[in-house]
């Protein structure tokens, strides 16, 4: 196995856009809202930056299929540019460009920023995306929900959940992010609610309600990353370090073989087993201090607890029950809102939860401070149960 | 000798009631409420001429994966998908039918579903063929608050012509044909227009059919005594008894035309009798078939000792699988007889990649996937590279169908955002006996009725229609396989 990536890099500076239905702005106004904050973070020059990665992926809001739209927002000194997507996994995508070609040497510092517009299709949800010209005639006419709820059927016949425990855990899935986002004045939905309102919400995609289901939210988020030598030469200390970077792709195993049973994520659990080894965690629930997961909705967030060995298989919606994810139990997910409050403006959404790691880590997180965190974990998914991207990052301190 | 060795039938299973079209239209149509009884067949909004009909066949060709014995195919409808593209084409690529076959679209009048079935046994008695598949489908539309809306019904029936093995030999044929114009719809249009019925009835039915039907009983050397079963689709009442009377065939041998049950299925309508005579039928009965429309035309059979043959649905089957629908605005949008708001997710652009479609025919028209020689892994879509985690095995996949393999499902949601002509649009992960899976829209459900397990068959449905192009698409949803879930209940009763 590769050496991996623990402690080559420090994130030296990041910044986050306001989230939300951002009529205000457009996807120029969000990046350099985001760029902006982390620019003055870092405290570097744009001349400082080598190179850029940035990540969007609903191209029909405008912002295009290269690097063009993120350098002449930011005003670049034409240093390269490289767009990436993977679904709704770009954020990470972009940080680990911009991570790897530090460690290589290739950069000195790099710059990564993840944007969607959303707020402009005149309806709610996500846009339709272009499917090409052979998925539209064979793949059912679905959405997100659609697809993850797919999963809660899955589960509950796996491990004999009742339809109406299973809801009820989803529903504590949401009302604690709710209670976590009302903290953030960055958060798109910064409004608690009662497990009452969440079961009573109008249905989306069975058993996904309303609340079950993330924002659709516009926003920008950034990271400027160095080695830890020039990060010191630049007067930072108590840095915060990359442990694990890792990325696992669906080769149709789970939508083609006869052997995956749909209640999890079998990409997950393989990122998350690389990314413990790369950061040199051995007890995940007892190390990791806090995490930041793909929450696009809350059964995706529940079977991830067990995805990533945080809770056993079959007992993650106890764990949700229980509180041991709430802000003040075992292990705080959410602490920002996640997708569910935060918002998931999806090219952005990767590096969006790296920025509350970060800020956590620095004891920077105002009002949703932990006490001494170590490890925080981001787990960005893209895709569909069946069909995805996912990818586990690491960050610490150093020397942890 | 030359006869019909195999049938089939389809019918929609929803089934809207009379009394409730008739009461929603009775301020504008009081005088429909006379037509206020029994129901009527109705297609879901994915079904058409063309799906039911290759239901329809695949009854009659049961599930083995040999078809290449078929060398015809007829498919007969007045209300084809496609004015030019080869719809029996369509219905051949979706039963995997050998590319060698000659097949063709007949159509043109009410009758077009018998001169189908009286042309493969013409086929076949020439030897120009061994073995004709015919097929006959109708959905036909009619203007909201008509007395068509109300008689007519959507379904399709299918027989397998050959020179052995009959379950009913051919004895005769006869025809009329003279430009009675009872109704017409012009190229381009949706509805019929129709003239008076008294004079449909009396100078038309009463005067032109009689001729071709004594002209098959001479060209059978069958009396009309001897007739066990008449079926002569009409909507006018006691037509077919009025018919019989003139022509002196037993009151008795009249064939219901289950209007009651199913309303008139256009051209496909006297198969569907016909069907339904052959599942009734003794060995030795004289089955006689006509069809009215731009004149007559008859067809004179008589049952063999396989008449016991059935298919697995027929007729019979396909009716006893019904729901009502008491919803008359339904059955409005389901025929397009409404404008309404489908929202901006509608608004996406079904236009079909016609390349894309050719170079995966099999996989989308036929649902044929793959399997690896090597492992015997079998696989949806078939690809260069096996699946199989195990042993990626290059170019080993071949055809391996899936349309006619049981399957379950194993992972579902009913999803009330994503657009859909009958909200929520189920679908999900479903597991084939035998191996192979495929993420597939689930259709003819409603909320409740899917689970994790339920067993489930493969149908030919519409995908999407592309109303700017004017371009149906199809592709393999799942159903409720409803009659093996009550199988058991069956045997019990019995």
């Amino acid at each position: 196995m590769a050496a991996g990536i623990k402690d080559k890099v420090a994130v030296i500076g990041m910044g986050c856009s306001k989230f939300g239905e951002r009529w205000d702005a457009g996807p120029e106004e969000l990046m350099v809202e985001a760029y902006l904050e982390a620019m003055k973070d870092a405290g570097i020059e744009p001349t400082q930056l080598d190179a850029a990665w940035f990540s969007t992926h609903v191209d029909e809001m405008g912002t295009g299929k290269g690097g063009t739209p993120l350098s002449m927002a930011l005003r670049l000194p034409n240093i390269a540019v490289t767009r990436v997507e993977n679904f709704c996994a770009s954020g990470s995508e972009a940080f680990r460009g911009a991570v790897y070609a530090v460690a290589a040497g290739a950069a000195d510092i790099a710059l990564a920023v993840g944007v969607e517009k959303l707020k402009d299709t005149g309806y709610g949800g996500l846009p339709v995306a272009n499917p090409g010209t052979l998925a539209p005639q064979v793949m059912p006419n679905g959405s997100a929900p659609g697809n993850f709820a797919q999963l809660a059927s899955a589960y509950r016949a796996k491990h004999g959940v009742s339809k109406d425990e299973l809801k009820r855990a989803i529903a504590h899935v949401s009302v604690k992010s709710h209670a976590n986002g009302a903290k953030n004045p960055k958060a798109h939905l910064q409004k608690a609610v009662t497990e009452e309102q969440v079961l009573n919400a109008p249905m989306i995609a069975e058993p996904l309600g309303l609340f079950d289901c993330c924002g659709v939210s516009d926003g920008a988020a950034a990271a400027i990353v160095t080695t830890p030598e020039i990060a010191r030469s630049l007067g930072k200390h108590d840095l915060v370090m990359v442990k694990a970077l890792q990325l696992s792709v669906s080769n149709g195993y789970e939508s083609q073989y006869n052997q995956w049973d749909g209640s999890y994520f079998h990409t997950a659990r393989i990122a998350a087993k690389k990314a413990y080894r790369e950061a040199g965690i051995e007890r995940p629930r007892e190390q990791i201090s806090m995490m930041e997961v793909h929450d696009c909705f809350s059964i995706t967030e529940l079977v991830t607890m067990e995805d990533l060995f945080i809770s056993e298989e079959g007992q993650g919606w106890r764990d949700v029950m229980d509180g041991f994810y709430d802000a003040d139990g075992g292990v705080p997910c959410q602490i920002d809102g996640g997708l569910k409050c935060f918002g998931h403006p999806i090219g952005a959404s990767g590096l969006r939860m790296l920025y509350e790691m970060y800020l956590q880590l620095q004891g920077r997180a105002g009002e949703r401070q932990l006490a001494d965190p170590v490890f925080g974990m981001t787990h960005n998914l893209g895709g569909s149960p069946s069909t995805n991207v996912c990818s586990v990052a690491i960050v610490g301190r150093e020397g942890a | 000798m030359v006869g019909i060795t195999a049938w089939g039938a389809y019918a929609p299973r929803l089934r809207l009631s009379r009394k409730a079209a008739a009461t929603a239209n009775a301020w504008v149509a009081p005088n429909l409420m006379g037509k206020a009884r029994g129901e009527r067949t109705m297609a879901n909004w994915d079904e058409d001429a063309l799906t039911m009909a290759v239901e329809a066949a695949r009854d009659a060709l049961g599930p083995g994966d040999d078809r290449g014995h078929i060398d015809a195919l007829y498919f007969a409808s007045t209300t084809a998908p496609f004015t030019d593209r080869l719809n029996a084409g369509i219905v051949s690529a979706a039963l995997t039918l050998e590319k060698s076959l000659s097949a063709a679209d007949i159509t043109g009048s009410q009758r077009c579903g018998l001169t189908a079935l009286s042309q493969a046994l013409t086929t076949v008695q020439g030897g120009a063929a061994k073995s004709v598949l015919v097929v006959a489908g109708e959905h036909r539309k009619a203007r909201a608050a008509s007395a068509q809306e109300l008689d007519f019904g959507d379904g399709a029936a299918a027989f397998v012509v050959g020179g052995d093995d009959t379950v009913a030999d051919f004895l005769g044929h006869g025809c009329t044909t003279d430009d009675f114009v009872d109704h017409f719809r012009g190229s381009g249009e949706e509805f019929d227009y129709s003239w008076e019925e008294r004079w449909i009835r009396d100078e038309g039915i009463s005067k032109l059919a009689p001729p071709a039907i004594k002209r098959a009983l001479e060209a059978a050397g069958v009396e009309a005594g001897q007739v066990a079963h008449f079926c002569f689709p009409s909507t006018f009442n006691g037509m077919a008894t009025s018919l019989a009377k003139k022509l002196g065939i037993p009151a008795e041998a009249v064939r219901d035309n289950l209007a009651a049950v199913m309303g008139e299925a256009g051209s496909a309508h006297s198969l569907v009798m016909l069907a339904h005579a052959l599942e009734q039928a003794a060995a030795g009965d004289i089955i006689v078939v006509a069809q009215f429309g731009a004149g007559a035309e008859a067809l004179v059979f008589r049952a063999t000792e396989n008449i016991g043959r059935r298919p697995e649905r027929g007729v019979t089957g396909s009716l006893a699988d019904r729901k009502e629908e008491i919803n008359y605005l339904k059955f409005l949008f389901f025929n397009g007889l409404v404008e309404w708001e489908k929202g901006m997710r509608a608004e996406k652009d079904n236009k079909t990649a016609l390349t894309t479609l050719y170079r995966n025919e099999d996989m989308i028209l036929g649902l044929v996937g793959g399997r690896c020689t090597e492992t015997g892994v079998v696989q949806f879509p078939r690809t260069r590279i096996s699946v199989a985690p195990n042993n990626p095995a290059l170019d080993t996949q071949e055809p391996y169908k899936f349309a006619d393999r049981k399957a379950k499902v194993l992972t579902y949601s009913a999803d009330y955002l994503t657009f859909s002509m009958a909200p929520p649009n189920h679908y999900g992960m479903v597991d084939f006996e035998g191996g192979g899976r495929i993420y597939v829209d689930i259709t003819d459900v409603e909320p409740g009725d899917v689970d994790t397990g339920l067993a489930v068959k493969m149908a030919f449905r519409i995908k999407e229609v592309d109303e700017k192009r004017g371009f149906t698409r199809y592709f393999w949803k799942a159903v409720p396989d409803r009659a093996s879930a009550a199988a058991p209940h069956a045997q019990a009763a019995e």
